[in-house]
C-alpha cells in the first residue's frame, strides 16, 4: 500500500530530534493555511494574523509572557508525569480547584493589606492542586483505576464546585448578578513588570522560568527523575531494581497537580483578579501539546510554550482582523500535535523504501 | 410515578449513544488498541450530522456522512498508531483534539439552532400496554437497532470467526502474525470500526437525541463510554446493561431538576462523572477479573518483522 | 546416501536477511529431500530461527530464492506456506492461552468446530499424542501444548514440519516419546527440518546436518557419521575452554533460608508454590533443576522481591536469618541480595538506555548517588568497570543496551550484581541462548565468586550447566522443590526422572 516502512534505529537520531519541531510547526502552518482557504479567508492575512502581528506590539508582548507562563508551567508538570507514562489529563481541573482554593484568602479578606496574602495564594493553590491529582493517585495505586478517566471526570467536577460556588456561597453580592466573586484587592495579585503600565505582563513568568531550571536539574541530574523514566520506559525493569511503581505515580500526579494548582493561582492572581466561569482557555489541555512538542524536555517546554502562547495571541488577532472563527487554534493544536507524533518517529526509525537493501548509514 | 416513568423512557435514548460509542471502542479495544479520541469523533460527527440534518432534513445522509467523517479521523489515528508507531495515548488525544476543533468550527453557524426531531416508532398493540408500553415499544428506530448490534456483536465476538481472530489479535499479536493473521489489518478494521460507531453515537445525539446545536454538546460522553468498557470488563453485555445504567443516572440529574428539590444543579451535573470513578475504582480493584477478560496486548503497539 | 533423481522438496539458494546492521543469514543454500530428517544445527545466535521464519513465510529475505519442487516461488506469508505443505511448531509455542484447543486449530485449518474436534481425536490417535480438543490452552502443560502444535500441523497434512528447537521445553523421558514421533512421521514420508544446539539429538535423529554459524553455512555432514567433535568444532569454531570447579568450602552459615514457603498468585500470572524449603549456604552453589513452567519463575520473583508475601508469612523467606518474605526488592538489596533474572532485556536492564545508566539501576548504591542527585563521573566509571570486569564487548558505555548481543548483554548483567558485592547472589537461566565461549566465562565467574564466599542460586534448564557447577541439586515440579541432594551423589538420570514428577523424596515425606 504505502512503499516505504520505518525501520528501528540502534541509537536515536540527535539530527532527527532537532528536525522534529522545525517539521512539526511547518506541517502544521501548511495544514493551517489549507484551512483558512477552505473556510475561503485569505490565508495571507490569516497567516499574518497568526505569525507576525503578535511580535508587533508591546501590548501582544506581554500577552505572550501572560499566556506562556502557565503553559510552560502546567506543561512541565505534566512532562515529568509522562515521562513516567502516567497520563494526567485533568491539569484543567486541578488549576480550577487551586484557584478557587486560593481565591478564598482574598474574597475572605478583602480590605487586606497584607503583603503575605500572595504568597499563602500560592501555597494554598500548589497544595490543593496537589490534593486534587491526589484522588487519581490514590484511586490508580489503591484501586488500579486508570488516571486518564479519572483525572478526566475529575476536571468535569471541578468546573462544576466552580460554577456551583460563584453562583452561590462566592457570588459578589455587588455584581449585578453576574456569576463571579468580588476583584481582589492589590495585595492579592502578582505584581506587573512594569508598574502602572497598561500591559498585564507580571512577575509570575519569572517564577515559571525558575521552576523550570529545577525541572531540568530533576529531570537531568536527580535520581528520583531517573527512576520515574525507568518506571515509564520499562516498568518490569523498574520493578527488578526495587523502583516503587506507586511512588512513581504519586510523584507524577502530585508534580502535574501541584504545577497546574500553582498556574491557577496565576490566572486568578494576574490577567483575571477574581474568580469566574472560565478561568482558562483550556490552558490544560493546551500543555499536553506543549509537553509533547517540546520534547518532554524542560528547555523545550519553554520553547513550545512560547510557541504555543504566539498562537494563542495570534488567535485572538486573527478572530478579529481576519474573521477566523474562535476554535481555529484548536484545530491548530490538532495538526501540531498530530504532526509532532509523526514526525517524531524519525527519532528513533528511518524511512527506508520496502524492499530496499542497501544500508544508507 | 411519573418521574420515575420518564425516567425510565428516556433512558434507552440517552444511553444510545453512550453504547454506540462503547461497543465501538469495546472492538477497537478487543484487537489492542486503546482509542482515546473517540469525544473528539463524536463531537465532529454530531455537528456534521446537525448540519447536514439543517439543511437537507435527511436523518439517513446525516447520520451517513457522520460515520464516514468519524471514520476518516479515525483512520488519521490508526496511520499515527500503526504506520507512524506512535503511542496510543498521545495519539488518541491528538486525533481528539483535531475532532473537538473541526466540530466547533463547523458548528459555529448553527449555534443554538434547533432541529425537528424524528417521531419514535410506536410498535403497534404493544406500545399500548400500560407503563411498560410506552417504556418498552415507544422508541425511536435507532435504540432499537443499537440494542440489535449488542446482541449482535456478542455473538460475533463470542461465536464466529472474526470474532475469534479479533481476540486472538488482541491476545497476542505475534503469535496471530505467526499464523498467517494480518495483524495491521485486523486493528484497521477494529479501529474503523470504532470510528464508525462513534459517529453514529454523534449524529444521533445531535440530530435525534437532543436536536439543539451548542458548542461542546457531547458532554464527556466520549469518555464515559470509554470507562464503560472497563465497566463492562470488554463483555458486550455488561457493557450493554452498564450503558442503561448510566442513560437512568443522567436522566435522573434532569428529573431532579424539574422537581426543584433544592438541590443546586451542579450536584446533579456532576453525578455521572463521579459515578464514573466510583465504578472505575471499584470494577478495576478486580484485578483478576481485569486480567482475565482484558485484551493482553492492550495499549502496546505491534510492528511486523521486528 | 543416495539422493533421489527427481527435485528436491526445498530448496534455498543464497537467501541473505538483514536487521538493520546485523546479517542474521547470508547466503544460505540449503536441501532437503522428500521424507528425510535434516538437522540445522548452530550455537544460539547462529541464525536457526531466522532461517526457519523464511521457509516459513513469517519473514521475507532481503536476496535469494526459495525453491519448492524445484519451481521458485515467493512464500509470502504462512498462509502460503501452508498451502505448500510446510507447517511449524514454533520454539515458544504458537497457541493462544485464552482460547480452546480446537479454536486454536480453527484458526490455521478452518472446519466447524464439532467436525475439527473429531478430527483432532483421528490424529491424536493415530500418532499416539492423547489431547483433549475442548481444554482450554491456559490449562495445559507444556508437553501437552506441543502435542498440540503437532497435531495441528498433522491435520495439515504436511510435506515438510520444521521444528524450532522442540526438546528445550521437554524432560529427558519425554524427549525420548517425541523422538519416537518423529521417527512415525519420517515412515509417514513426512520430511523434517529439525532445528537444536544439541549435538546428541541430532546424532540420534537425523539423517543429515547443516550447521550454521554467525549467519553463514559452515557445512554439511551425516550426523551418524560424523563425530561429534567434528561437528561441534563446525558449530563452534574454536575451543571451548574448560571451567575449572573445585569442591566448595561452605563454612555452613545459611544465607537464604526457605521454609515451608507456599505462594497463590491472586491473579494467577504465575504458577503457585506448595511448601518449598532449602537452605543456601555460604560458599556454595545450589542448583535448581526442572522443566520450564513449573514454578521457577515464582520462586524467583519471590526471593528477589518482585512478588512479596503478606506480613504474616515473611517468615517463609529469611535472609541471614532475618524474615524478609515481606521486603520490596530495595529493602532485600540493601540485605546483601544480587539477582540476575532470566528476561535480560527489558527487566535486567532497560532497552533504550544506556550501559551506563543500566549500570546505575542496580548500582546506584555504590556512591553514585549523592544527595539525591546522580554523579554522572561514577556512573560512567562503574559501567567501564563492569565492561572491564567480564570484556564485555562494545564501543563504549553510552552505547544502548539493546545494541548488545545477548551475550555481552548477559555478561555485563552478572558483571553489574557480581560488582554489589553480594551475599547472596540468585542467577536464573545464567546461560540461556548465549554463545559458548560467553556462556563458559559466565559460569567461571560464578564458581569464582561462590569460593570468595558467596552464596549461589542457580536456576536454569540445561541440566549439563547445573551438573558442571552445582554443589547441591534440587529438583522443581508442579510447584513443588526435592530435598537438595549432593550433585556427585546423584545422576543424569535420576534428575531427568525427578523433572518428570518422579519424586521420591519430596517434600511431603520431609517434615
Amino acid at each position: 500500500m504505502i512503499p516505504y516502512e520505518f525501520i528501528p534505529r540502534t541509537q536515536p537520531s540527535a539530527q532527527a530530534l532537532a528536525i522534529v519541531p522545525v517539521l512539526t510547526v511547518a506541517l502544521s502552518m501548511l495544514c493551517g493555511t489549507a484551512l483558512f482557504f477552505i473556510l475561503g479567508k485569505p490565508a495571507g492575512v490569516a497567516f499574518y494574523a497568526f505569525f507576525i502581528e503578535p511580535f508587533l506590539t508591546s501590548y501582544n508582548l506581554s500577552e505572550i509572557a501572560i499566556k506562556a507562563a502557565p503553559l510552560i508551567l502546567i506543561a512541565q508538570g505534566l512532562a515529568i508525569g509522562f515521562r513516567a507514562r502516567i497520563w494526567n489529563i485533568g491539569a484543567e481541573g486541578q488549576l480550577t480547584i487551586g484557584a478557587i482554593c486560593a481565591g478564598l484568602i482574598p474574597i475572605t479578606w478583602p480590605q487586606s493589606e497584607n503583603i503575605l496574602m500572595l504568597p499563602a495564594m500560592i501555597f494554598v493553590g500548589t497544595v490543593m492542586g496537589m490534593s486534587w491529582a491526589a484522588i487519581a493517585a490514590w484511586l490508580r495505586t489503591a484501586f488500579n483505576a486508570s488516571e486518564i478517566i479519572v483525572t478526566l471526570m475529575l476536571n468535569a467536577i471541578a468546573i462544576q464546585i466552580l460554577l456551583y460556588l460563584i453562583n452561590g456561597p462566592l457570588k459578589d453580592p455587588r455584581g449585578f448578578s453576574f456569576p463571579q466573586s468580588i476583584t481582589f484587592p492589590e495585595v492579592a495579585l502578582y505584581p506587573l513588570l512594569i508598574k502602572d503600565s497598561f500591559l498585564r505582563a507580571n512577575v509570575s513568568i519569572y517564577l515559571v522560568l525558575a521552576l523550570s531550571l529545577l525541572a531540568w536539574i530533576y529531570v537531568r541530574h536527580s535520581f528520583s527523575g531517573f527512576r520515574l523514566l525507568v518506571g515509564g520506559l520499562t516498568p518490569s525493569a523498574a520493578h527488578y531494581a526495587g523502583f516503587s511503581a506507586k511512588r512513581t505515580v504519586w510523584i507524577s500526579l502530585l508534580v502535574g497537580g501541584a504545577a497546574a494548582g500553582l498556574a491557577g493561582v496565576g490566572e486568578i492572581s494576574g490577567p483575571i483578579g477574581k474568580l469566574q466561569p472560565i478561568l482558562s482557555p483550556a490552558y490544560g489541555f493546551a500543555a499536553i501539546i506543549v509537553a509533547f512538542l517540546g520534547g518532554l524536555n524542560p528547555i523545550g517546554i519553554v520553547i513550545a510554550g512560547f510557541f504555543m502562547a504566539v498562537i494563542y495571541v495570534g488567535a485572538d488577532g486573527a478572530v478579529l482582523q481576519a474573521g477566523l472563527p474562535a476554535s481555529a487554534p484548536i484545530v491548530f493544536q490538532g495538526f501540531i500535535l498530530i504532526f509532532y507524533l509523526a514526525s517524531h518517529t524519525l527519532v528513533n526509525f528511518k524511512l527506508r523504501r520496502i524492499g530496499e537493501t542497501k544500508e544508507a548509514t | 410515578m411519573d418521574t420515575i416513568i420518564f425516567i425510565l423512557t428516556g433512558t434507552f435514548a440517552t444511553a444510545t449513544p453512550l453504547l454506540l460509542a462503547a461497543l465501538g471502542e469495546l472492538v477497537a479495544e478487543k484487537s489492542g488498541i486503546i482509542n482515546l479520541s473517540i469525544e473528539g469523533m463524536m463531537a465532529l460527527s454530531a455537528a456534521m450530522g446537525f448540519a447536514i440534518v439543517y439543511t437537507t432534513g435527511s436523518h439517513l445522509l446525516a447520520f451517513a456522512v457522520a460515520a464516514g467523517l468519524a471514520m476518516l479521523l479515525s483512520a488519521v489515528f490508526a496511520t499515527l498508531v500503526m504506520f507512524f508507531s506512535a503511542n496510543q495515548v498521545a495519539s488518541g488525544l491528538a486525533v481528539g483534539i483535531l475532532g473537538l476543533g473541526l466540530s466547533a468550527l463547523l458548528g459555529r453557524d448553527y449555534e443554538s439552532l434547533t432541529l425537528q426531531a424524528p417521531s419514535a416508532l410506536s410498535v403497534p398493540i404493544l406500545s399500548d400496554i400500560p407503563i411498560l408500553g410506552s417504556i418498552l415499544f415507544q422508541q425511536d428506530i435507532v435504540v432499537y437497532m443499537t440494542i440489535t448490534a449488542g446482541f449482535g456483536l456478542m455473538w460475533i465476538i463470542q461465536h464466529s470467526r472474526v470474532g475469534l481472530i479479533l481476540r486472538i489479535v488482541g491476545e497476542n499479536p505475534h503469535i496471530a502474525h505467526n499464523l498467517g493473521f494480518n495483524v495491521l489489518q485486523v486493528r484497521f478494521l477494529a479501529i474503523l470500526f470504532g470510528g464508525f460507531m462513534a459517529g453514529i453515537a454523534g449524529a444521533y445525539a445531535s440530530t435525534i437525541l437532543t436536536p439543539i446545536w451548542s458548542q461542546g454538546m457531547i458532554l464527556g460522553r466520549g469518555w464515559i463510554a470509554l470507562a464503560l468498557v472497563v465497566f463492562g470488563t470488554w463483555r458486550v453485555l455488561r457493557v450493554m446493561i452498564g450503558a442503561y445504567l448510566f442513560g437512568a443516572l443522567l436522566l435522573a440529574d434532569l428529573a431532579v431538576q424539574t422537581l426543584n428539590l433544592g438541590i443546586p444543579s451542579q450536584i446533579m451535573t456532576s453525578m455521572p462523572y463521579a459515578m464514573t470513578i466510583v465504578v472505575l475504582a471499584i470494577i478495576s480493584r478486580d484485578t483478576l477479573r481485569i486480567r482475565l477478560n482484558a485484551p493482553v496486548s492492550l495499549g502496546q503497539n505491534y510492528r511486523p518483522n521486528h | 546416501m543416495t539422493l533421489s533423481a527427481c527435485s528436491p522438496l526445498l530448496e534455498l539458494r543464497d537467501i541473505t536477511k538483514r536487521y538493520g546492521e546485523l546479517v542474521a543469514n547470508d547466503a544460505i543454500n540449503l536441501t532437503v529431500h522428500a521424507g528425510e530428517t535434516h538437522a540445522i544445527l548452530g550455537e544460539n545466535g547462529a541464525g536457526k530461527s531466522t532461517l526457519m521464519k523464511i521457509i516459513f513465510g513469517v519473514h521475507q529475505p532481503d536476496q535469494g530464492e526459495i525453491l519448492w519442487q524445484g519451481k521458485p516461488i515467493p512464500i509470502t506469508n504462512p498462509a502460503k506456506a501452508r498451502d505448500l505443505g510446510i507447517s511449524m511448531v514454533f520454539q515458544h509455542f504458537s497457541l493462544f492461552e485464552t482460547i480452546s484447543v480446537v479454536e486454536n486449530i480453527s484458526l490455521t485449518i478452518p472446519a466447524p468446530l464439532p467436525n475439527l474436534a473429531k478430527r483432532i481425536l483421528a490424529k491424536s490417535k493415530a500418532f499416539g499424542l492423547p489431547v483433549n480438543p475442548q481444554a482450554s490452552v491456559h490449562s495445559l502443560s507444556v508437553g501437552e501444548r506441543q502435542r498440540v502444535e503437532i497435531i495441528r500441523c498433522l491435520l495439515q497434512e504436511p510435506k515438510l514440519m520444521i521444528l524450532d528447537e522442540p526438546t528445550s521445553v521437554l524432560p529427558p523421558p519425554a524427549v525420548d516419546r517425541l523422538f519416537t514421533t518423529l521417527r512415525n512421521l519420517s515412515a509417514h514420508g513426512i520430511a523434517i527440518l529439525y532445528i537444536s544446539h544439541k549435538l546428541e539429538e541430532i546424532r540420534a535423529l537425523c539423517d543429515r546436518a547443516t550447521v550454521l554459524r554467525g549467519g553463514v553455512v559452515t557445512g554439511t555432514a551425516n550426523p551418524t557419521k560424523t563425530s561429534a567433535k567434528d561437528l561441534a568444532t563446525l558449530m563452534i569454531g574454536r575451543n571451548i575452554p574448560q571451567v575449572t570447579h573445585r569442591k566448595s568450602r561452605t563454612d555452613g552459615t545459611p544465607q537464604l533460608t526457605l521454609k515451608r514457603l507456599n505462594y497463590h498468585d491472586p491473579n494467577l500470572n504465575i504458577m503457585g508454590l506448595k511448601d518449598i524449603s532449602l537452605t543456601v549456604q555460604t560458599g556454595e552453589i545450589v542448583g535448581v533443576a526442572g522443566v520450564s513452567g513449573n514454578g521457577q519463575l515464582t520462586l524467583a520473583r519471590l526471593i528477589s522481591g518482585e512478588d512479596v508475601l503478606s506480613r504474616n508469612q515473611a517468615n517463609s523467606i529469611r535472609m541471614q536469618g532475618e524474615p524478609v518474605g515481606h521486603l520490596p526488592p530495595d529493602a532485600r538489596r540493601k540485605r546483601g541480595l544480587s539477582f540476575v533474572p532470566e528476561d535480560r532485556l527489558g527487566r535486567g536492564t532497560v532497552p533504550s538506555m544506556s550501559i551506563s545508566n543500566n549500570g546505575l539501576l542496580t548500582g546506584h548504591r555504590l556512591g553514585i548517588v549523592k544527595r539525591g542527585m546522580i554523579r554522572r563521573h561514577k556512573r560512567d566509571t562503574f559501567a567501564q568497570d563492569c565492561i572491564k570486569a567480564m570484556n564485555v564487548q562494545t564501543p563504549n558505555e553510552q552505547a544502548k543496551v539493546a545494541s548488545l548481543s545477548g551475550g555481552n548483554l548477559q555478561k555485563f548483567i552478572i558483571a553489574r550484581e557480581m560488582a554489589l558485592k553480594p551475599q547472596l547472589l540468585v542467577v536464573s537461566q545464567p546461560t540461556w541462548g548465549i554463545d559458548v565461549g560467553a556462556a563458559a566465562l559466565v559460569r567461571q565467574r560464578l564458581i569464582d565468586l561462590r569460593d570468595n564466599g558467596t552464596a549461589i542460586l542457580i536456576i536454569s534448564e540445561e541440566l549439563e550447566e547445573l551438573f558442571e557447577i552445582s554443589d547441591r541439586l534440587t529438583v522443581m515440579y508442579n510447584g513443588q522443590l526435592s530435598i537438595p541432594m549432593f550433585t556427585r551423589d546423584t545422576t543424569f538420570e535420576q534428575i531427568g526422572q525427578m523433572m518428570m514428577g518422579q519424586l521420591p523424596t519430596f517434600m511431603e515425606t520431609a517434615e
